[in-house]
């Protein structure tokens, strides 16, 4: 009893504890208004994006230097052969790192190809018109999610394990598992996918519900990663879950897009139908997939960016209200947001599965018009 | 006078809000009256409430 109430104390400093580190990152420095405003703006872009180095915290100390807390990560680039260097040779971005006789160069968090000096040139519209070597570097994103597949490796080959010592009674972290795996095949695969078929899925489902929460779970953390709120991530989920459907399709899931009216209609009559809606159902099965990347990278972004304002209305209010204000707000929007986290990646594994359902699904011709009614998600 | 796209975008995030709401609502009330449906009607509210906001956040991109 006593041990539960000293987690859940635990558990509840760690929740407050988020707001408090991510509020040390920034500087509050004497400027106006507006100049704060612009800096909490910038620091807000500067967390949503990839970065190359894992830095958990930085601050100006009382000499005047910046202090960066974390750690290099390794850079790779293909450009005329591969060039592997730390990525602290760039001190955050301040200098020219040289590998192989090229210089490289950051600028946005994107590195680019300059002359010894790091030289950028830009274009009208501001962009740097410098080369953009193929960059296949360990970013912090990539980090993330090696250190997630590996962590539920581990959590569920450990839960294997128990099982099969205990003869399939569930133990330790199987407790809390259980029911939420369950749930997944009794709530989410068999119901969507059909008794038949949701073997074939079902592992896939998991493993991807698995990752978005935990992935969701980590941004929420002082860590300060967002990594399923990156498009680039959510792109390559939604382009799995493509392939999927695509090559797991039955005959009916083709014939419903390239001919969905059957024998219910002469030839000539479908052919007027069909100029316009073959095309609609080409078009349905890009965009399922689509709106699976964009609700997630976008649900995940807006909770980001939310909370992060909610932290500078500090530095904006200046005062003892703001203080208070901001933590009361920001506290309030971290627990929705442990509730989104776990809504989000319920939702992309049910529309998911959903998308499964309709590949695999083997029309009873009887039933034709009978059809599921989420059809053109 | 030109209107800025974030009035748009605003506008179309009152709809997507709007429309949760009577979802939620919806769902309220179809479960007062049919309790032992829990599941079923959560998961079609679930679904709906998702693509509509898919809605709202397109709407934010685009303003």
């Amino acid at each position: 009893m006593r041990k539960s109430l000293v987690r859940k104390l635990l558990a509840a400093t760690l929740l407050c504890l988020g707001p408090v580190l991510f509020a040390k990152e920034s500087s509050p420095e004497a400027k106006g208004p507006e100049g704060i405003k612009a800096e909490i703006k910038e620091y807000i872009d500067h967390h949503l994006q990839d970065s190359h180095s894992f830095n958990i915290a930085s601050y100006t100390d009382d000499q005047g230097h910046e202090v960066h807390w974390g750690f290099p990560l390794p850079v790779i680039l293909w450009d005329d052969g591969l060039k592997v260097f730390s990525s602290s040779k760039f001190h955050h971005g301040e200098t020219v790192a040289e590998s192989g006789g090229n210089h490289y160069m950051l600028y946005h968090n994107k590195i680019y190809r300059t002359d010894a000096e790091g030289t950028i040139d830009y274009d009208a519209e501001h962009h740097p018109t410098n080369v953009k070597p193929l960059d296949l570097s360990i970013t912090k994103n990539v980090v993330m999610m090696l250190f997630t597949g590996l962590l539920l490796f581990w959590i569920f080959a450990g839960m294997a394990k128990t099982y099969a010592e205990h003869g399939g009674i569930p133990k330790g972290a199987a407790k809390f598992f259980e029911p939420i795996v369950l749930y997944i095949r009794d709530d989410i695969a068999i119901p969507n996918i059909g008794e038949k078929k949701y073997k074939r899925y079902l592992p896939f489902l998991l493993t991807i519900f698995f990752f978005i929460w935990f992935l969701n779970m980590f941004g929420l953390t002082p860590l300060g990663v967002n990594v399923t709120g990156n498009i680039a991530v959510t792109t390559a989920l939604a382009v799995i879950v493509f392939l999927i459907t695509s090559f797991t399709g039955t005959k009916d899931y083709w014939k419903h897009i390239f001919d969905p009216l059957g024998n219910a209609m002469p030839w000539y009559g479908k052919l007027i139908i069909y100029i316009i809606l073959v095309p609609i159902e080409i078009l349905g099965m890009f965009i399922k997939p689509f709106a699976l990347l964009i609700r997630l990278y976008a649900n995940m972004t807006a909770g980001h960016v939310v909370l992060m304002s909610l932290i500078g209305l500090i530095f904006i209010f200046k005062s003892w209200v703001g203080g208070p204000l901001s933590f009361g707000l920001s506290f309030a929007i971290s627990l929705i947001e442990v509730l989104v986290a776990l809504l989000q990646a319920y939702i992309f594994t049910m529309l998911s599965a959903l998308y499964f359902g309709f590949a695999s699904e083997e029309h009873d011709h009887e039933h034709e018009s009978e059809e599921p009614v989420l059809e053109h998600l | 006078m030109e209107i800025p796209s974030v009035v748009g975008a605003g506008l179309a995030v009152i709809g997507a809000g709007i429309g949760i709401g009577m979802i939620g609502g919806r769902a309220m009330e179809a479960i007062a009256r049919q309790p032992e449906a829990y599941g079923k009607i959560q998961t079609a509210m679930l679904i709906a409430a998702a693509l509509i906001e898919g809605i709202g956040f397109a709407a934010i991109f685009a303003g």
